[in-house]
């Protein structure tokens, strides 16, 4: 069980996706104006990536890892490179069926993620959590606690920044630096902040 | 299209700079950043990519159903990415390793998108092209110049070439440390986008 645990504190806060690994950066930085927008996009990654890294770990250890199918009489069989367009595929699909559900059977759940739910099928952040479960060699439940873990780091990531943002609407910075300047300032010292975390273990 | 091909390419490198000014595809843009080489390579991964996904998508254009397009351009890039990635496994399998999951990543890359929904969705093919080609250069640039400041002031290095001779090789240069770590390039790219927006105030933000 510890182990597990040790995964998910480490994805949350040592090898946080959008502040040590840059992935999300996109989203992260388009939608952190407001508190409460962040915290509908970070329930949103945290949701999707609970679901497809495990879901796609299933799919690499049963169809493409070489010899993965040998239940199917193909032992020799390396498919491995087919893994990008699986993944995004399944992703894909993945957020389509969610938003479908959700519409669905939970309406007011939908209006809040609603909006951001596609533009997730292209976030870095679900892609990368996917590649980097498969670089590392997951296992099944790894894969679970890395979902929860890494989608966990980015909704802390990005409601910390939406408040300090709202904050910054207060402060005169240079004409050229206002907004997208000055974000990029602030999330430089947020990952230079997560970094004193390094080290951490349960 | 009013624009001439060349009005086309240099404009996308400076003034509509996609990462400057679009805030589109710097998730990896500066991961790769530590040393020139990786960041070469992956300005030229990104550009190809680019340029040969939007003339695809251009060039079937007319035959995409409207609810189907976001998959489809999805799909393109992901198979060009794949062959990107084979390529580089197969010859370059030491940089592939260094360039880790980001080759991969530009699948998920939003100038790749941005431009096949923006750009070649409704253009020809050879200025789809180009246009790729310019976006793809626009990105190289803050990459290659973020790449520039971080390898020669955080290891004294350009391409793995010694300039400046590190203190502790016996040279004169006290290696900056603060340059090494990926942090800093989110410092960089601020610079950057604070230098281009003060010589071109049209991109600056409203209050």
């Amino acid at each position: 069980m510890e182990h597990y645990i040790n995964i998910v504190i480490r994805s949350i806060f040592i090898e946080n996706l959008p502040l040590s690994f840059f992935l999300g950066m996109c989203t992260f930085i388009a939608i952190s104006r407001q508190v409460k927008a962040a915290v509908g996009l970070g329930a949103a990654v945290l949701f999707i990536q609970t679901v497809t890294v495990p879901i796609n770990n299933l799919i690499y250890v049963y169809l493409l890892k070489p010899g993965a199918l040998a239940w199917a009489g193909q032992p020799g069989l390396d498919l491995s490179f087919l893994g990008l367009l699986t993944y995004i595929a399944i992703i894909a699909a993945v957020v389509q069926i969610l938003e479908m559900v959700l519409d669905r059977f939970l309406p007011a759940l939908y209006n809040t993620l609603g909006i951001f739910l596609p533009l997730l099928t292209v976030n870095c952040a679900i892609f990368g959590g996917t590649l980097f479960m498969v670089e590392r060699d997951y296992t099944f439940a790894e894969s679970v606690a890395y979902g929860i873990g890494s989608g966990g780091g980015f909704f802390l990531a990005v409601v910390a920044l939406a408040g300090i943002r709202e904050r910054l609407e207060y402060a005169d910075p240079p004409a050229g630096l206002r907004g997208l300047g000055l974000t990029f300032i602030t999330v430089g010292l947020m990952a230079l902040a997560f970094m004193g975390l390094a080290g951490m273990e349960m | 299209m009013a624009e001439s091909n060349l009005q086309l390419l240099t404009s996308s490198i400076f003034k509509r700079n996609p990462i400057a000014l679009l805030v589109l595809g710097i998730c990896s843009s500066l991961a790769v950043t530590g040393q020139m080489t990786t960041a070469l390579v992956m300005s030229i991964c990104v550009t190809l990519v680019t340029a040969f996904s939007s003339m695809t998508i251009s060039l079937v254009r007319h035959h995409i159903p409207n609810s189907v397009r976001i998959g489809l351009q999805i799909i393109v890039a992901a198979t060009l990415v794949i062959i990107v990635d084979q390529v580089l496994k197969a010859f370059y399998f030491g940089l592939s390793k260094q360039l880790s999951i980001y080759v991969g990543l530009i699948i998920t890359n939003c100038i790749l998108l941005g431009r096949a929904e923006g750009f070649a969705m409704s253009n020809p093919p050879l200025p789809s092209f180009i246009d790729g080609i310019a976006n793809g250069l626009g990105y190289g640039f803050v990459l290659m110049s973020v790449a520039f400041v971080r390898e020669l002031l955080g290891s004294g290095t350009l391409f793995g070439v010694v300039i400046l001779p590190l203190t502790t090789d016996g040279g004169w240069y006290p290696r900056n440390g603060m340059l090494v770590l990926p942090v800093c390039a989110f410092f960089l790219i601020a610079l950057i986008i604070w230098i281009l927006r003060t010589f071109d105030p049209s991109q600056q933000e409203k209050e």
